[in-house]
């Protein structure tokens, strides 16, 4: 009998190579997004060094390369979630409740930069950037009126914030109180990452180590307090937006996830009742495979980590579970209908990867904010993948395709050899690993590196973006876009003096002087901020009081 | 020897995107010219004083925050103020920025905005082309 081997030596002495040389090939060799070199086609000997029960099984079961829950998306479709926000609470009120009629199932907040950075709406450094690229929240006020006609208790909502994120969740839960609805019932996410802000994002408030320290601190608060809320959004979305390749953006998230999971458990916190709550979101990208063999890839590495290295017991524990948001930086102001069809494929990746939720990137979003138009089409796309693809009928169909699992294969490989090198840098720690490759600029060097690679190959024309260099043409941009109000900024301060002047300043006094004693004496600040949202104290007196018990951040410039 | 053109290449405001900032600065340095880069989140003020005390001839400010119509002009003004004179600089602006917008921006002093997706090859190209014909203009 013939072996694949030796049929595959036959197929390229006698078909490939003399075609080869009477029609060539468009290129001389061939690479996916990350540059990982592929071939003409894969075959069976590829994958024989991958088990079936062992690396791949059966979707619901160890190591969960096929998906989390044993039938996915045949149970329920994954949560269709636009990141959204502008201008006032009011204007995102208003563009949620859109939203939801339009047939989103889940909400998820985009802040404005002042409130992202924890300065409030009266700030110096907030002028002009007030309701600007998400919505304006200086006080539980703004949350009331946000939230006004929004059932907490049927809804869940991520909030997309990392150096205030107990303030934000302390307001949810709030909001939830004077609704009616327990604590323990809402549900939702915070990003709450602060080790990707270091790496990529830069919404950089503290120091790396007290960062950590809060966000532990929201750990053990969250865990007995809201234990349906998913305590933090592990990000490798703006790592790669910041320019690494998939298989950085995948090390470095499982890298910090690690880094968060060990801060816990040196803590003391049992990583068997955190692990549930941690979710983590992802970047989906145009390379269609490399992009699904990374989430499945993921999942696989994270079960073996929780599971083989931390010991968590419960099978729950070793769940990765993610959202997903398709690439912005892919999106071009170039003939922005493109974009469309840019989205598709990348929610495609998505689905097929086994995302818990997602987000489709409008087609204006290279030139501003989505307007109504824009968001609708891209919430239609996510709802024609899922009611007339096909594609959500049959759990992780690619498996045992022989390029995918030679890929997804692949990508463990290379982020296993990121992951170890950040663990020597940490001395057999990854927390402290993280920490290190921060402070000498590990990631963001590695990350501009890529971002430089990828921009050179397309000033040489190595890689091709329809309609940026190549298929180029003389237009006029002929779609809508969405205005901010001027005026949201002025109304945004008249609100805040007004809720200022009603208070009950002693209350808020009070709270913040809990909160600065809290912090100075490593107590956990969860319970001090709760008071303080309740007070109606705002979001830069709240961070204020962190910055100079804590100290802020400046990043050093790399290039 | 000619003198090499200096850029100063800035972050303004709250917002963190900094990948287009860095990614052209890169750029530009490989193409031959001098470049400064400022860092994330500076004021116009801090913006406005580096591009005086460095002598630039060239200011990219870089934002994806939509502020751009409140910060810009800030900028400008205060290179003025500090004794700089904008009509013998390029004054450049990328990122995401309204179409409606581009025209204001203009009409405020800058002379280029640059989209998403603009290879950078062509803002090489045109601080060569530009730069000379500013500074003739305002000679003359």
């Amino acid at each position: 009998m013939t072996t694949i081997d030796e049929k595959r030596k036959e197929w390229e002495e006698k078909c490939l190579k003399p075609w080869l040389q009477k029609a060539g090939q468009r290129e001389e060799k061939f690479e996916t997004l990350s540059g990982i070199e592929v071939k003409t086609v894969y075959d069976p000997a590829d994958i024989e060094h991958i088990d079936f029960i062992r690396d791949i099984a059966y979707p619901g079961e160890f190591p969960y390369t096929r998906g989390v829950y044993p039938n996915m998306y045949r149970g329920r479709f994954w949560t269709m979630r636009q990141f959204s926000g502008f201008g006032t609470a009011e204007d995102t009120n208003r563009r949620w409740k859109m939203l939801l009629e339009e047939g989103e199932t889940g909400l998820s907040t985009a802040f404005d930069f002042p409130t992202l950075m924890g300065v409030d709406s009266d700030d110096p450094l907030a002028d002009g950037e007030v309701g600007k690229v998400g919505v304006a929240i200086d006080t539980l006020k703004d949350f009331e009126i946000l939230f006004d006609g929004i059932p907490l208790d049927q809804v869940s909502t991520s909030f997309t914030i990392n150096p205030p994120a107990g303030i934000i969740l302390a307001m949810y839960v709030a909001i939830a109180e004077k609704q009616g609805v327990p604590k323990e019932k809402i549900r939702g996410t915070i990003q709450n990452d602060m080790l990707k802000e270091f790496h990529a994002q830069n919404t950089l408030v503290l120091p790396p180590e007290p960062s950590i320290k809060i966000i532990v601190d929201i750990f053990e608060w969250g865990i007995e307090n809201v234990p349906k809320f998913n305590l933090i959004s592990i990000s490798g979305y703006h790592i790669r937006e910041a320019g690494s390749t998939a298989v950085q953006e995948l090390a470095f998230t499982i890298a910090d996830g690690m880094a968060y999971v060990e801060a816990a458990m040196e803590r003391g916190i049992d990583v068997d009742r955190l692990a549930p709550q941690l979710s983590f979101f992802f970047n989906s990208h145009n390379d269609f495979f490399e992009e699904i063999a990374k989430f499945r890839a993921a999942r696989r590495m994270w079960a073996k980590i929780m599971r083989d290295e931390y010991g968590a017991k419960n099978p729950r524990s070793w769940w990765l579970k993610f959202h997903t948001q398709t690439a912005g930086c892919s999106l071009t102001a170039q003939q922005p209908l493109n974009n469309v069809v840019r989205t598709t494929i990348q929610a495609m990746a998505a689905v097929l990867g086994g995302t818990q939720s997602l987000h489709t990137n409008s087609f204006d979003e290279a030139w501003a904010l989505p307007s109504e138009e824009a968001v609708r089409v891209a919430l239609r796309t996510q709802q024609i993948i899922a009611y007339e693809s096909g594609i959500p009928n049959v759990v992780d169909p690619l498996a045992g395709s022989y390029y995918v699992e030679w890929l997804t294969d692949k990508m463990e490989r290379l982020a296993w050899k990121y992951i170890e090198d950040i663990r020597k840098m940490g001395d057999g720690s990854m927390l402290r690993g993280v920490l290190r490759g921060i402070e000498n600029g590990f990631f963001v060097r590695e990350i501009s590196d890529a971002a430089a690679r990828y921009q050179r190959e397309i000033e040489e024309g190595k890689r091709v973006v329809v309609g940026v260099n190549k298929f180029t043409i003389d237009e006029e941009l002929k779609i809508p876009i969405l205005k901010v109000d001027p005026e949201v900024q002025r109304r945004q301060i008249e609100r805040l003096r007004k809720v200022k002047a009603e208070r009950d300043n002693e209350a808020v006094r009070e709270a913040l002087e809990w909160l600065r004693s809290a912090a100075e004496n490593n107590e956990n600040v969860m319970f001090p901020i709760m008071e303080a949202v309740k007070s109606y104290a705002t979001i830069g007196e709240i961070m204020g009081v962190l910055k100079d018990v804590y100290g802020t951040y400046k990043k050093p410039i790399i290039i | 020897m000619e003198k090499k053109i200096r850029v100063l290449v800035a972050k303004v405001g709250l917002d963190g995107h900094d990948r287009g900032a860095k990614v052209l600065a890169r750029f530009l340095r490989d193409s031959g010219f001098e470049v400064i880069y400022t860092g994330l989140h500076r004021t116009p003020q801090e913006v406005a004083m580096a591009a005086v005390d460095e002598d630039v001839d060239v200011i990219g400010i870089s934002l994806h925050s939509g502020a751009h119509l409140a910060l810009v002009p800030k900028v400008i003004r205060y290179i003025r103020e500090y004794g700089g004179n904008p009509d013998e600089m390029l004054i450049l602006v990328g990122g995401v920025i309204p179409t409606d917008d581009i025209g204001e921006l203009k009409k405020m002093g800058v002379d280029e905005v640059f989209i998403p997706g603009t290879p950078i090859s062509q803002i090489v190209e045109f601080i060569k082309t530009e730069l000379p014909k500013k500074r003739m203009k305002n000679e003359s």
